[in-house]
């Protein structure tokens, strides 16, 4: 029984799902510096797999997701500021690859709702503090 | 209470906030990822060839005074097979098509070229998705119109059907 299931098991593995390319060498292998490693991962938690697209490029096992954790540890050891890629990836994917959307236009409306509100907030409960007084 | 218009607001923020979940339920919601390169000039790339009796391409290959279509497909994606047959119908209608194979096998190409016809004057192998990547394309199939001077002129993502085939002939045929 345990054989059996053990054959059904190896039958589901989608071996064929998604072609037969190489995983590029750095999707999964973390760069030799640590401090380079630290500013490439703490990017690729922060940009989105453009193939499953509520996970993060780090979290996703998706080719895509290999192949942009690969150029961010690239364009990192090359020097480049974590900034400079997630524009590079911005340029290529729109605003929508970044989970950080940027202090201008709606993204401006974003990052001051909260303190909008925090405002209005104290502007209402103003009145009852003061008759309670 | 001397300001009961002040009453209001509470149910004034409930209605917007219940306005806006209706209208995200009414406007169907567009889960493709565009490529933000369209009216860019091609990225600099030089692929190997995807299978034997092709050659590889690179990006000046694109780039010689003639408007083309850039095809991204594979061998395993069962759309690129749904749409071979409009690939062949452009090409009789004189448009000059090249390809990007994705994660592909040399022998796996020449299997789907013999069973579905090669419309593609060249085929590059984007083994590791990295130009697919540069270009800003987020699967398979998606359909390049390019520029004569290697501008990216329009991205089609998905297979291309029969509703799409003068649609992309008049836009090829208008970068002239």
């Amino acid at each position: 029984m345990r054989q059996l299931a053990l054959i059904f098991l190896m039958l589901a593995t989608p071996v064929f799902a998604q072609g037969s390319g190489p995983t590029p060498a750095l999707a999964n292998r973390q760069l030799p510096d640590p401090a380079q490693e630290a500013a490439a991962t703490k990017l690729m938690h922060s940009l989105r797999c453009i193939q499953c697209q509520g996970q993060s490029i780090a979290d996703s096992d998706a080719h895509m997701a290999g192949t942009m954790r690969a150029e961010v540890r690239k364009q990192i050891a090359a020097g480049q500021k974590p900034e400079a890629i997630r524009g590079w990836m911005i340029a290529r994917y729109g605003k929508w690859v970044s989970f950080e959307p940027d202090m201008k236009g709606a993204g401006l409306l974003l990052w001051l709702t909260p303190l909008l509100v925090l405002i209005a907030g104290i502007w209402l409960a103003r009145g009852l503090f003061r008759r309670g007084a | 209470m001397n300001r009961p218009w002040l009453l209001w607001i509470p149910l004034a923020v409930v209605a917007f906030i219940g306005g806006l979940a209706i209208y995200g339920l009414a406007v169907p919601k567009d889960e493709q990822v565009h490529s933000a390169m369209i009216g860019q000039k091609l990225p600099a790339f030089s692929l190997p060839a995807a299978t034997a009796g092709v050659e590889g391409l690179a990006s000046g290959d694109m780039i010689d005074g003639k408007p083309r279509l850039l095809n991204i497909f594979a061998s395993w994606c069962i759309p690129c097979k749904a749409e071979a047959p409009y690939l062949e119908a452009l090409k009789k209608a004189g448009v000059e098509i090249d390809a990007i194979a994705i994660r592909d096998r040399p022998e796996d190409v020449a299997a789907f070229l013999s069973e579905f016809g090669n419309p593609f004057r060249r085929i590059g192998s984007d083994s590791e998705m990295a130009v697919q990547l540069k270009l800003g394309s987020s699967g398979v199939p998606e359909t390049y119109v390019i520029g004569g001077d290697g501008t990216i002129l329009y991205q089609h993502i998905g297979d291309i059907r029969a509703e799409h085939v003068p649609m992309l002939i008049e836009k090829v045929n208008a970068a002239k």
